[in-house]
């Protein structure tokens, strides 16, 4: 049997690490907002000559538009940008004209407002936090008594920090957008997270109800219920990420960061349950012996 | 025994045929007869005591993968101060929203929007059939205002009743806390209930007791709908619209005064379908995956727990089958979000049988015969998988809004997230614990 609550330590070290240095990167670099949030604008323009996507794209940037999707077919481009304005529409249009003499022809030019507007956002807020309180309400039914709950629902909240953290890290290395597509994944950790959690803690309640374990120590117990779970944790684990992998080298586009997102989640879903859920857990049932 | 056999033969074929795919054609030739055919997935159409039973089991998609109806209406803000306008511009959004909501459209987009030096509002309808309806209802102002006589005015006694209706009494949509559609107990005619507000109820109070005896009009978009005579003063806060109706007409102005005025008035100036925003080429790609995922899921708990693994696998497929064939039925309109959920249903499943084959384990560890361990691991097992399955179903319940609280979602990507996910997760308790079970006993039993 491992004795898992002797390394607390470095479960701290390690959840300290990363949700550091993912907040280090939300307050440094942020997040790169889709045109779910931001609004933007839609192109499409047909060329006499056409030039590549590469090049168009740098003539974007130099003019400082930035570009959410650009694709070049036959002698099509649709692109999507951040919110531009009539006049630097027409502005970007005379620049690609001289720069790559061809003759631009303006198809579609169409700004749009966020789907997930300010009012869509907040009620998502309101709804997560109901959803929140529902878990405590009833986890702490279901266990009777607030240390579990209030344990897996903190569990929830390092997992929570761990994926919006190393999301921003990955928005600045590879240039994933905060979408409506993360929001989701985001739901999805959470609901996961406690799933998760709530296995273990599953072991926990039967040897405190069964009393088989009179006169352990709340140590022995935790670290017996985790030994038991370890091998059905690391293959539930194995099967989603199996999943997420499969998604992450073989799916097309907008999906890759989505499974970016859910790969992540399960990860620290799954670790949270015994490294940090488990410990708060522990560490609860002492305070109240 | 036997007619048992027959029994769950005869329901996943059904279930089987209820998840086929759509339109897939086949052709063959078997001894020079040519065999041709199309694959379709079940649908019926029965005529039974003049009722039909029809129902078709076909997936719908919503528009970020299918596509749909695009509606561009102009926003006229000639009438409003420069100020106002993008206020009114969102509010007349969030409206829109709210009507194409009532009308049963899922995952409706709308989006304000800037074009040229026009406002705009975008409405995007997903597989959305009756668009000219739609159009109807999204474009009125819907705008419901109640008149009274001027008695600064001398009338001749030929004025017409509704051109002596000219002092607005201040009421309006506003006022209003919900409309609903109610019938005449006497004559059966559809008519148009209205519930006032507080401050409504005590404004109709003083307007009704002013005008004994008179007319009170009743305009939408200056457009009289009705002018009843005020029989006495009306303090309950209740109020009906008689006017010739139709039932679809009660309908639709109950639901123009539920969702209330647009602020501003708007005209459709682009009707079109769209492709859907992620591509053909990416949907085919991750299709892929998903399937590849799945297989090399199957192989890892064949190759670890055998035989159990390979009954996992089946009640797994069965699993999918059975969600799927209701995500058909209901039907549930398939997002990306969605898809989401799904696929955590299925890890949860999947879950399920691992934590039930480890407890079976466990038990057997212990030294216990086998059918005592299959016995024993599915009641132990069955406490975690409970309390796990109801948490995430209390949290879909939540995301999902049933009762469409407006201070929650109502509407869009996080319900169609918390649908899949918890209609997921209660069939996996569903079959994690019967269909496991059963299984095991069925290819156990006979060996």
């Amino acid at each position: 049997m491992i004795r898992f609550h002797k390394y607390i330590w470095l479960y701290i070290l390690i959840s300290c690490i990363i949700i550091g240095s993912g907040l280090f990167s939300i307050m440094k670099w942020g997040f790169r907002y889709s045109i779910d949030f931001t609004g933007g604008t839609t192109l499409v323009y047909s060329f006499s000559k056409t030039p590549s996507a590469n090049e168009l794209a740098h003539i974007f940037t130099q003019n400082k538009i930035g570009i959410e999707k650009i694709q070049v077919s036959g002698n099509t481009l649709e692109a999507q940008t951040t919110p531009i304005n009539e006049k630097e529409e027409e502005a970007i249009r005379k620049k690609i004209e001289t720069a790559f003499k061809t003759q631009v022809k303006s198809l579609r030019f169409e700004t749009v407002g966020p789907t997930m507007g300010k009012e869509t956002t907040q009620k998502t807020i309101i709804a997560s936090l109901l959803a929140v309180s529902g878990i405590l309400l009833y986890m702490s039914f279901a266990f009777k008594g607030f240390d579990f709950a209030i344990s897996a629902v903190l569990a929830m909240v390092h997992d929570f920090l761990v994926l919006v953290g190393t999301y921003s890290l990955i928005s600045h290395f590879f240039g994933a957008t905060f979408d409506l597509m993360f929001v989701t994944a985001m739901l999805t950790t959470m609901s996961f997270s406690v799933h998760d959690t709530i296995i273990i803690f599953d072991k926990i309640r039967e040897y405190v109800r069964t009393g088989v374990h009179q006169g352990a120590s709340i140590e022995e117990l935790t670290d017996k219920a985790i030994n038991e779970t370890l091998v059905r944790s690391i293959n539930n684990s194995l099967t989603i990420v199996f999943m997420l992998l499969a998604l992450l080298l073989l799916g097309g586009g907008t999906i890759r960061f989505f499974a970016a997102a859910l790969l992540v989640g399960t990860i620290t879903g799954s670790y949270s349950s015994p490294f940090v859920a488990t410990p708060v857990l522990m560490w609860f049932m002492k305070k109240h012996k | 025994m036997n007619s048992r056999r027959v029994v769950y033969a005869v329901l996943i074929l059904l279930l089987v045929w209820m998840c086929l795919p759509e339109n897939i054609p086949v052709k063959f030739a078997v001894n020079k007869s040519k065999v041709q055919f199309t694959i379709n997935p079940l649908s019926f159409d029965i005529p039974l005591f003049g009722y039909h039973f029809k129902k078709e089991f076909k997936t719908k998609l919503g528009l970020d993968l299918k596509g749909g109806s695009h509606l561009v209406f102009r926003a006229d803000i000639s009438k409003l101060k420069t100020e106002d306008v993008s206020e009114a511009l969102l509010s007349a959004r969030d409206t829109i929203e709210k009507r194409v909501n009532f009308f049963g459209v899922s995952e409706p987009v709308v989006q304000t929007s800037k074009s040229g030096g026009e406002n705009r509002i975008t409405v995007d309808l997903p597989g959305m059939e009756n668009v000219s309806q739609a159009v109807s209802l999204i474009g009125q102002t819907a705008q419901l205002r109640f008149f009274e006589e001027d008695t600064t005015q001398k009338y001749a006694s030929t004025t017409p009743l509704l051109a002596r209706l000219t002092k607005d009494t201040g009421m309006n949509g506003t006022h209003i806390k919900k409309s609903t559609v109610v019938f005449d107990p006497n004559s059966g005619k559809p008519q148009v209930s209205l519930q006032f507000s507080e401050a409504g109820a005590k404004l109709f109070e003083e307007i009704t007791g002013r005008n004994i005896g008179k007319p009170v009009g009743i305009f939408l978009d200056y457009s009289p709908i009705s002018a009843p005579i005020v029989q006495q003063k009306i303090s309950e806060g209740n109020a009906v619209i008689t006017g010739n109706f139709t039932v679809d007409e009660a309908k639709e102005l109950a639901i123009a005064i539920n969702s209330g005025a647009l602020p501003l008035p708007i005209q459709l100036i682009e009707q079109r379908n769209i492709g859907p925003s992620l591509g053909a080429e990416d949907v085919q790609k991750s299709v892929i995956a998903g399937a590849v995922g799945l297989f090399m899921v199957s192989l890892f708990m064949i190759v670890y727990y055998g035989r159990l693994g390979v009954i996992a696998t089946g009640a797994l497929a069965l699993y999918g089958m059975l969600s799927f064939a209701i995500f058909r039925a209901i039907p549930v309109v398939l997002t990306l979000p969605g898809i989401a959920g799904f696929i955590l249903s299925i890890g949860m499943a999947v879950d399920s049988n691992i934590l039930i084959f480890e407890r079976i384990k466990e038990e057997q560890r212990k030294g216990r015969e086998f059918h005592a361990s299959i016995r024993l691991g599915f009641t132990r097992a069955l406490d975690a998988i409970k309390d796990a399955n109801i948490t995430t179903l209390v949290v879909s319940f939540i995301l999902f809004n049933p009762l469409n609280w407006s201070f929650l979602p109502q509407f869009g990507m996080v319900r169609g997230f918390a649908l899949t996910l918890g209609i997921g997760v209660a069939m996996s308790l569903f079959t994690g614990v019967v269909i496991t079970k059963r299984l095991i006993k069925a290819f156990y039993t006979h060996v």
